[in-house]
């Protein structure tokens, strides 16, 4: 290696014009990476099937019992909201994911800290979130109906139990694979035991947390789907229930529809606080 | 080489470090091996030896790292202790400045910092991200980070190990600036022979858990890897390394090669 890199130096040195490149200049290389984002590029799928659902409709292609035009599920949405139905609902469904979510992440977060950043902890903790991470939250339901009732307390202990696993989780795998060159640098520094756990240990865990708590506002939403269609009083799951027996498609749609955006809300809310949070890891992928 | 070493410090006021029969051992095998010796205050000091030699356990012995490895022997270092490990070990999620001050606080450390900083050549860059730097960057970084410190002792475990070489010549001239205006005791672990040459003013040999060789280097400086008299010091030391002369000139025409690349 060394000595081909030295041999072009040699024959420039005597003068002699620069010989050609072997074959013809070389041409860039076709790249692999899928090239620059279209602007806009999450927008343009679910617009496509808008219009396409837009235009059947307006064709008479598709059946208005099964799947009513969008102007009817926007019509639909309008009048449930005027009457103050949805209003309830929404807030309803919002409060239990709201609470559900905020215990679960408060759970999953101390007991991912006590297990990590202590090995009684891990002792106590890990093997029990372990057994119950084998268990489908989901399978939990008919227990907890006869423990708590039929009222909010257990819809909102099973959004959490199912919001806290995968938080826990992550966090604690972020926390048990922080990097041991590290903790011996902090040796070195001298750094005290808050002062390490500030500074290393918990920033270090972020990415995994953050992987967890996005998993865990999915979870939120999907349990309180399940929820509220099997045993609510009211609630968007309930509406859709209702609307089942009625057979009115157009309301199941809203509440799909709402489902849908307070998802995708979620989850674009917590990608936006992990870039800020996590800005450093911008130089990275950029 | 007992003589030598006595003298050494009969010359110099207390030793910044002592070690008295220092032994260390992983899984029954002996690692370190009763090893004595002084390192005087303001020393550059630099430990060559095989990969596999001890010169790494010792040195997280003197850098109190070694916490589960079994071991006798007396140790005195001083309290403010710095290292320089091989990657410049810069936390990726504090910028720059930030990294520098690890481990301190205060307003008065923040300029100290700085200081730091402009004294390796990377003022300007405080707020940067270590992703964003070079590696030849980074491990200015993690030397700013141990001067901050104002340490008796630094220790620096191949600090150039992975840098290229154009960058690992220049670094060379400021780690021997930075000991020059600061004066802390130096004991820096390398296998390349001319590193230690060109940098130490005391060169050590390990060999099989023992110092084999101790050689003072009597050269003013800024030291010239193209020296004459500096052979003589480079035979005597590959000679200890066990390196055969015909071997030893053919991997000093390779490491020119590559410096020169």
């Amino acid at each position: 290696m060394t000595t081909t890199a030295a041999a072009p130096a040699v024959t420039t040195s005597a003068q002699e014009p620069p010989a050609p490149a072997r074959g013809s200049a070389r041409r860039r290389r076709r790249g692999l990476a899928p090239g620059k984002r279209l602007p806009a590029s999450r927008l343009v799928g679910p617009t496509l099937v808008a219009v396409l659902w837009a235009l059947a409709s307006a064709a008479g292609q598709l059946d208005p019992g099964a799947i009513p035009a969008p102007w009817t599920v926007v019509a639909t949405a309008g009048r449930l909201w005027g009457d103050g139905t949805l209003a309830t609902d929404v807030l309803t469904s919002l409060e239990r994911a709201g609470y559900g979510f905020t215990i679960g992440l408060t759970a999953g977060v101390v007991l991912a800290l006590a297990a990590g950043l202590s090995r009684v902890g891990e002792a106590l903790i890990d093997g029990t979130v372990q057994l119950n991470r084998a268990i489908p939250t989901l399978g939990l339901i008919p227990l907890f109906i006869l423990w708590l009732g039929i009222g909010e307390t257990f819809k909102i202990a099973i959004i959490a139990i199912v919001v806290y696993i995968p938080i826990y989780l992550n966090l604690h795998a972020a926390l048990s694979g922080i990097d041991h060159r590290f903790v011996e640098l902090a040796e070195v520094q001298g750094l005290s035991r808050v002062a390490f756990i500030r500074s290393i240990v918990i920033p270090g865990a972020l990415p995994g947390f953050f992987v967890g708590l996005r998993l865990g506002v999915t979870g939120s939403w999907l349990s309180l789907v399940v929820l509220e269609q099997i045993n609510a009083t009211s609630g968007l799951g309930y509406m859709m229930f209702q609307a089942q027996n009625y057979g009115q498609t157009d309301v199941i749609l809203v509440g799909l529809l709402i489902y849908g955006i307070f998802g995708l809300a979620s989850d674009t809310a917590v990608r936006l606080v992990e870039r800020r949070v996590l800005s450093w890891r911008r130089t990275l992928s950029s | 080489m007992a003589t030598h070493a006595e003298q050494l410090t009969s010359t110099a006021p207390a030793p910044a470090v002592r070690l008295t029969g220092l032994t260390r051992s992983f899984d029954g095998r002996t690692v370190l091996d009763a090893v004595d010796l002084d390192l005087p205050a303001g020393q550059f000091t630099a430990l060559l030896g095989h990969s596999g030699s001890g010169k790494s356990t010792l040195l997280r012995a003197i850098a109190g790292l070694d916490h589960e490895v079994a071991g006798s022997g007396g140790l005195t270092a001083p309290d403010r202790v710095s290292v320089v490990f091989q990657d410049s070990r810069l936390l990726p999620w504090r910028r720059v400045l930030d990294n520098v001050l690890l481990g301190t606080d205060g307003k008065e450390a923040e300029a100290r910092g700085r200081a730091a900083l402009a004294e390796v050549g990377l003022a300007g860059r405080e707020r940067a991200w270590p992703n964003e730097l070079s590696g030849g960057e980074a491990q200015r970084a993690a030397l700013a980070r141990s001067l901050v410190r104002e340490p008796e002792l630094l220790l620096a475990d191949e600090p150039f190990g992975a840098l290229d070489a154009l960058t690992r010549i220049r670094m060379h001239a400021l780690l021997r600036e930075l000991w020059e205006r600061h004066r802390p005791s130096v004991l820096l672990v390398t296998h390349d022979v001319d590193e230690a040459i060109v940098l130490a003013d005391r060169v050590l040999v390990l060999d099989e858990g023992r110092i084999g060789l101790d050689l003072a280097i009597d050269r003013p400086h800024p030291r010239s890897y193209r020296d004459p008299l500096l052979g003589e010091y480079r035979e005597r030391l590959l000679a200890a390394l066990g390196v055969t002369e015909d071997h030893g000139a053919g991997d000093e025409r390779d490491a020119r090669q590559e410096a020169a690349r």
